[in-house]
């Protein structure tokens, strides 16, 4: 299972709890996480990539084990401690303004 | 015994207010969505439990959100807004071509008929409709496919179509307004439109009188008379009486014709509203007055309406669509401002009385009239 913690507006939005278990076949990468996301959580899509282009929203970032993966292609392997489930994938909405 | 609802959307989520028909004692229910900016909130007029939201995020992008029951719990419906065929481009600020990319949605609009039909005005200027109550949405494309599509250039807040207008009397009849193209009218039920702007006059635009070009900022209506408006320009207060062929001004005596909203009387189709702002470039009340001006003669003679109303150092401003009117007798006005102050009138206008003070800046306001 791939651990997926949600920023609170998207927590609330999608009636989930702070983190999320989603099963993910074949190889872990962030279109696979995402795709399994926004099935069980039809009221996510579009709110992390646009639904039409699949890019990733300006203001959303994606991180896994101490590292920034919003500029990994999208098809690239998670690393293996977030595909085994001992590391969350985490979602974060960007910060920003003054 | 008679209620009233108000749906008051704003930058930190919706609120809902309700009272009984004296509309004196309040009942505040919300933050629903809570930090998302609401845009608008409105309800059916087939099925007053039926509301739809528009809920969005700068992080997240756009929601539609329904109720069922008034209010009370809300589910996300489809969030798709997917231009039909190639999008193509519109001008940008500085006139070089900018392709049609979808922000949010406006203003939503259910049919006076059937709860699961609505109409979404977005930006980038378009119109969509859903007729399985917001599970799909499809464009109406004939608009921005008419020919003046590449010259619309963007208001300061966006290119935006934030009013449309159903005619009670004629199913096939909508009016739109974009700013800042102008306002656009189909007469087949949204299948094809043509622009409805001669005799407005803009004179920062290139040719005042063009065709498009014009930063309408609100039509409005009386149902039983759909085919006189009333229009707040960005400049000028303008009026049609032949459903948007021909427009004259009727700003009259107001103190500065710039504003945002305009609404009409529930019983008096010449009674109209609209908060004068300064200007432009400062966006508050002339004088730091907060007035209300209502003319009974369908416009060029304007009372100021102050009773209960701030009248010094006051600096917010009144949003496009944050003014409405509920169908008791007498005639309920009501309005929200960028201070998040919500004031109602139950007296058409006379008096006033802020609802609630302290709510995030204020984006719409609509009513709903309940038996």
């Amino acid at each position: 299972m791939i651990r997926v913690m949600l920023p609170a507006h998207l927590r609330t939005l999608a009636h989930a709890g702070g983190e999320v278990q989603i099963a993910v076949e074949g190889q872990a990468t962030q279109r696979s996480v995402l795709d399994a996301l926004e099935a069980r959580y039809p009221a996510l899509r579009g709110t992390l990539r646009d639904q039409v282009t699949q890019q990733r929203r300006p203001f959303v970032r994606f991180f896994a084990c101490e590292q920034d993966l919003s500029h990994e292609s999208p098809d690239a392997p998670l690393p293996d401690a977030v595909a085994s489930g001992a590391e969350p994938f985490l979602v974060i909405g960007a910060i920003a303004g003054g | 015994m008679t209620n009233v609802r108000v749906l008051v959307g704003t930058r930190k989520g919706a609120f809902v207010l309700t009272a009984d028909g004296k509309r004196e004692q309040w009942d505040v229910a919300g933050p629903y969505f809570g930090g998302w900016e609401i845009y608008h909130v409105k309800g059916s007029p087939a099925d007053p439990n039926r509301l739809y939201a528009s809920q969005s995020s700068g992080w997240y992008g756009q929601q539609i959100q329904r109720s069922n029951d008034g209010g009370r719990t809300w589910d996300p419906v489809d969030n798709k807004f997917v231009y039909d065929g190639v999008p193509g481009t519109h001008q940008w600020y500085d006139g070089t071509p900018h392709p049609w990319e979808f922000k949010r949605v406006w203003h939503l609009e259910p049919s006076l008929t059937d709860p699961d039909t609505v109409y979404a005005g977005v930006e980038d200027a378009a119109l969509f409709r859903s007729t399985d109550g917001g599970l799909s949405w499809h464009e109406l494309a004939g608009l921005r496919g008419h020919g003046s599509g590449p010259h619309w250039q963007p208001g300061a807040g966006g290119l935006c179509l934030h009013t449309i207008l159903l005619d009670p009397g004629n199913p096939g009849r909508i009016f739109i307004a974009i700013s800042a193209a102008g306002a656009f009218r189909s007469d087949d039920g949204g299948a094809t439109w043509k622009p409805i702007n001669h005799g407005l006059i803009s004179q920062y635009i290139p040719e005042p009188a063009a065709e498009v070009g014009h930063c309408v900022h609100r039509i409005a209506m009386h149902r039983s008379r759909p085919g006189v408006l009333f229009m707040q320009k960005h400049w000028d207060v303008m009026r049609s009486d032949d459903a948007g062929e021909s427009w004259h001004e009727v700003s009259g005596n107001l103190p500065t014709d710039f504003g945002f909203p305009i609404d009409v009387h529930a019983h008096e189709p010449e009674t109209i509203y609209v908060v004068p702002i300064k200007s432009d470039s400062e966006h508050y009340p002339p004088e730091g007055k907060l007035r209300v001006y209502r003319s009974r003669t369908g416009g060029n003679e304007w009372e100021a309406l102050t009773r209960g109303l701030p009248q010094s150092d006051c600096y917010l401003n009144v949003l496009r669509d944050a003014m409405a009117v509920d169908s008791l007798d007498p005639c309920g006005v009501y309005f929200g401002t960028t201070g998040g102050q919500v004031y109602a009138s139950a007296n058409g206008g006379d008096h006033w009385a802020p609802i609630v003070r302290d709510l995030p800046a204020v984006l719409s306001v609509e009513v709903q009239t309940l038996p």
